[in-house]
């Protein structure tokens, strides 16, 4: 992995939309291979602005508005990146991604591996994802799990502002391919971050809340609703940990563990369907490894395995803070 | 000025006002992108007399190695020596000449049936085969001999090759990129996609459509309902060319002028290449079911080597000497393919973890960790 440079902008507010967007100018400066393309990242500055003034700054050829075709921009990502540049491609939106799986899974996610590693693509995928934002039908889709269950690419997904930069810097200087899901109904999210501040890697959790009763395992959109499930739960005499994964793939197994086996109880939060979520998988494996430690069974709190609502309903589908505290409560696992 | 800021430049402006989309601009006129109505032909025409008589031996050499490649291959998948082969028999001049029309710079992106244009670009003929041997995906460095893995999925390449040439346009090089398909991946997503990308990228990219009739038991009128395929370029805004594909010298000549005009800033070219499948899909396949012996014997009289043999004679080329040695050297190649694949190959089982990621995570060394104790365990059985 190449090294991150870090340019010094010195304490400040802003958006995770924001933070988004000066990730990717800094790293076009830090490194000239890094190109962006997708549809309206030009002088629309992208549907979220996340590209914004990015063509003015570096010219259309490092900020490319490309034909609408998600497989044909990811399928040119390909070329691009086996001819030695960094393609950053925007997906629109979750279910607009779908068109260019096949490109995702037969090539950017095998080609290291079919190669016997003389072909690495550094392509980093950035998808705008999950609900919460009134978005009608395709608009909405959590799809971790798509992307997690296939080996060859790094899946990773930003909780906060400062995690959003970081993680992004990181992303784009991996040498494999990352499929970053940037949460939508955290972008307009203000907090106070320091671009210079070190993150930790891809592939690293982080405790966001420290706690003695049990663990609330989390990533991306649910983290903030795991946060405030926490503060909740204070009156009801739980003291909550809230573990942020950061990372699908590379999995923080050690981290987790920890964290579960100190305290025994977890329950993981995602937003997406249940049924072979990212959540069965974390916590099957948090049960296999920690299963002498654990007082209750690892619940898991996910959204219904149903098709994306229509915005009018989605508050009832994703995950809140009162479905998080019901969990809670059951983890006063009796015989 | 940035390398996209460019205009293809329309053969005359469209001086008829009327409502559509930027009505101010001139439209192109289509014409000059039309194929021929015929497809173009060199050998037994005049043309022929001109050729390079050293490029019309290297092509009769390669033509004939390439035959007793794919027959020997075929006979490697009867003794279950290869996984699969899909031979390129009847189509090894489009394959060959393709591949001779690039220069070194150049990068090929091939399918799973063009083997035969992969040996073409200097990967050596057993590595080329590793894949339908089943022992690694791809057996060559794709950097050494600029000639990406063989393509399973349909046209996916395509796009690939749109993107690499469109990287080498923005550095600056010389670099082509030639995209090879069949019939049947015109009708895929990525070829459309591809070929629109190209077109308004102007990618200094040449896509090679080796039109062999059939995609595995589908004849082309029921995979198109185009005039040509090399029509479907026009929609794209690039030339369309069609060429005899078992005639060596005019796929050479075709795909060397799209190359350089590629070369030379004049953005991609479609070819198609009119040629015959004479053995099956692959070994798996039953061809008897789908079409006539009729069929295939008519296109057995219009076979690539023998369209060369007749005009080298007609040239007075055809010397013993010649003859000989490309027989030769194609027995060579037969017999060591017979050798190499007589032993059963032994990929090392934790290569499985070599190359999935840059760093392998920590599931994946566990599971290497794994399969170390279950080889050593096998291993210690096996001692006793």
């Amino acid at each position: 992995m190449s090294t991150v440079v870090r340019e010094q902008h010195g304490l400040r507010t802003g958006t995770m939309a924001q933070a988004l967007n000066l990730a990717l100018r800094d790293a076009m400066h830090a490194d000239k291979t890094v190109h962006v393309l997708g549809e309206d990242v030009g002088a629309l500055g992208g549907v979220f602005r996340i590209t914004d003034g990015l063509t003015a700054e570096f010219g259309s050829d490092r900020c490319l508005d490309t034909p609408l075709a998600e497989a044909g921009i990811l399928g040119t990502a390909v070329g691009m990146a086996m001819y030695g540049l960094r393609p950053v491609v925007e997906m629109q939106f979750d279910a607009f991604a779908y068109p260019a799986m096949e490109q995702l899974f037969s090539h950017v996610a095998k080609m290291r591996n079919r190669t016997a590693g003389k072909l690495p693509l550094p392509i980093t995928v950035r998808i705008p994802y999950g609900g919460g934002i009134g978005g009608v039908e395709h608009h909405s889709d959590a799809s971790e799990a798509y992307y997690a269950h296939t080996p060859g690419l790094h899946v990773v997904t930003p909780g906060t502002v400062a995690d959003a930069y970081g993680l992004l810097r990181e992303a784009i200087a991996s040498d494999d391919p990352v499929v970053f899901l940037e949460p939508k109904r955290l972008y307009w999210g203000k907090a106070e971050w320091d671009p210079a501040a070190a993150v930790a890697p891809i592939g690293k959790a982080v405790l966001r809340r420290p706690g003695t009763s049990a663990v609330l395992v989390t990533y991306g959109p649910s983290l903030p609703v795991c946060l405030e499930a926490a503060e909740a739960a204070k009156a009801e005499g739980w003291d909550l940990a809230v573990l942020d994964l950061r990372s699908l793939v590379p999995f923080d197994e050690a981290t987790a563990c920890e964290v579960v086996r100190s305290l025994g109880r977890a329950v993981v939060v995602h937003e997406a369907a249940g049924f072979g979520g990212a959540g069965a998988e974390i916590a099957a494996r948090l049960t296999e490894k920690c299963f002498h430690h654990l007082a209750a069974p690892v619940l898991r709190v996910t959204g219904f395995d149903i098709p994306y609502p229509p915005p009018m309903l989605e508050h009832h589908h994703l995950p809140g803070v009162d479905r998080i505290l019901d969990a809670v409560a059951r983890l006063q696992w009796e015989e | 000025m940035t390398v996209l800021d460019h205009r293809n430049q329309p053969a005359e402006a469209d001086t008829v006002p009327g409502w559509r989309p930027g009505a101010t601009a001139p439209r192109t006129d289509p014409a000059p992108l039309l194929p021929d109505a015929e497809p173009h032909r060199v050998l037994g025409t005049p043309a022929a007399d001109a050729a390079d008589p050293e490029l019309l031996r290297e092509l009769y050499r390669r033509l004939v190695a390439g035959r007793r490649y794919n027959q020997q291959a075929t006979t490697l998948t009867k003794q279950g020596r290869l996984a699969v082969y899909p031979a390129s028999t009847g189509q090894e001049g489009c394959q060959v000449a393709a591949a001779l029309a690039l220069r070194p710079q150049d990068w090929l992106f091939p399918s799973y049936r063009d083997t035969l244009a992969v040996v073409a670009r200097g990967v050596d003929p057993l590595q080329a085969l590793t894949l339908l041997r089943g022992d690694a995906h791809t057996g060559y460095d794709p950097r050494a001999t600029r000639t990406a893995p063989l393509c399973t999925p349909l046209a996916t390449q395509v796009p690939h090759a749109v993107g690499l040439a469109h990287a080498a346009r923005l550095a600056g090089d010389d670099t082509v990129a030639l995209a090879l398909l069949g019939d049947g991946g015109t009708s895929e997503g990525d070829f459309h996609e591809g070929l629109n990308f190209a077109a308004v990228l102007h990618a200094p990219v040449v896509f090679l459509v080796q039109n062999n009739g059939y995609a595995i038991s589908v004849p082309l009128t029921r995979q198109s309902a185009a005039p040509t395929l090399a029509h479907k370029a026009v929609g794209y805004g690039m030339p369309g060319r069609l060429v005899d594909g078992n005639d060596a010298l005019a796929v050479h000549q075709v795909l060397t002028e799209a190359v350089e005009r590629a070369r030379s800033g004049g953005g991609p070219t479609l070819v198609e290449a009119l040629t015959y499948r004479i053995e099956a899909h692959t070994n798996a396949d039953d061809a008897t079911r789908y079409r006539q012996a009729e069929e295939v014997e008519a296109w057995q009289q219009h076979d690539p080597v023998r369209l060369l043999e007749d005009a080298l004679r007609g040239r007075g080329l055809l010397d013993e000497q010649l003859v000989a040695g490309a027989a030769e050297q194609a027995e060579q190649l037969a017999a060591r393919m017979r050798a190499e694949f007589h032993a059963d190959p032994e990929p090392d089982p934790m290569s499985l973890f070599a190359h999935v990621y840059a760093e392998p995570t920590q599931q994946l060394r566990e599971q290497a960790d794994r399969l170390a104790a279950e080889l050593a365990a096998e291993a210690e059985v096996q001692g006793r």
